[in-house]
């Protein structure tokens, strides 16, 4: 018999913060996938709430283009705040 | 629990046909202890490694299983049933952890467990050791659960992301094994003479296994060399061993257990124990299948594996025709 599908599961550890890739599970529905999750990835109180998602949906960037991707913000240094040198009387802005 | 990477038949020498500019800033990322993720190029061999050592320690933890259930019934108190409960679906979650990282190298669940049920891949020799008394499975988190982390704290900075973090999961849990092993065993030595004598009994039974757990001498272990190389590995078998010996003498001690070994004693000039010779016959016999249980637990494995079969496709079933009205 062929494998059930593959889903990504996400958890959020504790209200406020953001769900977190565990891992993945096999099952064969969504309710399935859930339950799983929760046996795999929380036996000991990781997470208050978990997503799941069927792994074939996630669109992911290639890393052989990596340098094409995120190459260009490297240069653009001027988007952070340290890069502005403000006078002392100022500076905590 | 784990043991180290070990083959059934030593490979072919491979022959390398890889694009020598991708190997060489492959063998330079690793170099630099970056990790390497899924879809990033690397070397067949590299791939082909990765499968074999994280696919056999996703067995190990799922025959694991096994032996401790052979107890599962019979735990002298609710307490105990409960710990031991808990600690083996701990091996279950860390099975499909390992499985899951294997499976992002193109490799399928399906594909593993047959390799493992016919026979061709292979599992940590220690499970085909008989649970003979209560106070083995205290010995078995104690000291196998022991020696499995030894072998794994290096391999949260192994250099495959999946299996690293997978690595990080199972050391967390990992460690309330073996404690809970040591806690059992204590409560045994401070018990009646006849269940001391039991906690004896399984230290004598099970020390010599847990240390060959780290695998055969640095000298006889053909493919460390690269698997260093690529931080697939990141201490060699005799260092493990080591300090697994160094750390697990002074509890033996603290239990008021005698490890046997006549040849064990403290080197003050090494700062480390001396122990005696390891019989290696008796490890590649049961490396070749040979151990007292082998057969029953590959027997157990697939009677598990068909008998659930009915589930898993009815479960199939249920979503394809429900799939089918969806769409309708």
């Amino acid at each position: 018999m062929k494998d059930w599908p593959l889903w990504e599961v996400f958890v959020r550890a504790r209200g406020g913060l953001d769900h977190r890739h565990a891992g993945s599970v096999h099952a064969p529905d969504m309710e399935m996938a859930l339950r799983h999750a929760r046996d795999t990835y929380t036996r000991r109180m990781e997470g208050v709430s978990i997503w799941v998602v069927r792994s074939t949906d996630i669109v992911a960037s290639d890393p052989a283009r990596g340098e094409a991707l995120f190459e260009p913000a490297a240069s653009k240094i001027y988007r952070h705040p340290t890069f502005y040198e403000l006078p002392e009387a100022v500076n905590h802005m | 629990m784990y043991t180290t990477e070990l083959e059934k038949q030593p490979a072919p020498a491979l022959v390398t046909m890889e694009d020598p500019a991708s190997l060489a800033a492959f063998e330079a990322r690793v170099a630099a202890d970056e990790y390497i993720e899924p879809n990033d190029w690397m070397p067949e061999a590299y791939r082909r490694t990765l499968v074999r050592q994280i696919s056999q320690h996703a067995h190990s933890e799922i025959v694991g299983m096994l032996p401790e259930a052979n107890w599962l019934t019979r735990a002298p108190s609710l307490q105990r049933k409960a710990i031991l409960l808990a600690k083996i679906q701990d091996e279950g979650g860390h099975g499909l952890y390992l499985y899951c990282a294997a499976e992002t190298l193109g490799t399928s669940r399906d594909e593993m467990i047959d390799a493992l049920h016919d026979g061709r891949a292979k599992y940590s020799t220690i499970f085909n050791y008989p649970t003979l008394n209560w106070a083995d499975i205290g010995a078995i988190g104690w000291l196998v659960d022991g020696a499995a982390i030894m072998n794994q704290v290096p391999l949260q900075r192994t250099s495959y992301g999946p299996y690293a973090r997978a690595m990080v999961r199972i050391c967390k849990e990992e460690s309330f094994h073996q404690r809970q092993g040591y806690d059992l065993l204590l409560s045994m030595v401070k018990g009646t003479p006849a269940q001391r004598e039991m906690a004896q009994d399984a230290l004598n039974r099970w020390w010599w296994p847990a240390l060959m757990m780290f695998g055969p001498p640095d000298d006889n272990s053909p493919n460390s060399a690269q698997s260093m190389r690529w931080r697939i590995k990141r201490e060699t078998n005799d260092e493990l061993r080591q300090k697994f010996v160094d750390a697990t003498v002074p509890q033996a001690e603290l239990l008021g257990l005698t490890v046997p070994d006549p040849d064990l004693r403290w080197n003050e000039e090494r700062g480390h124990y001396d122990f005696g010779k390891i019989i290696w016959d008796e490890f590649y016999a049961v490396v070749r299948g040979e151990g007292p249980v082998a057969r029953e637990r590959m027997e157990a494995r697939r009677a598990a594996r068909d008998n659930g079969a009915w589930v898993r496709e009815a479960a199939a079933v249920f979503e394809a025709k429900r799939a089918a009205r969806r769409a309708a």
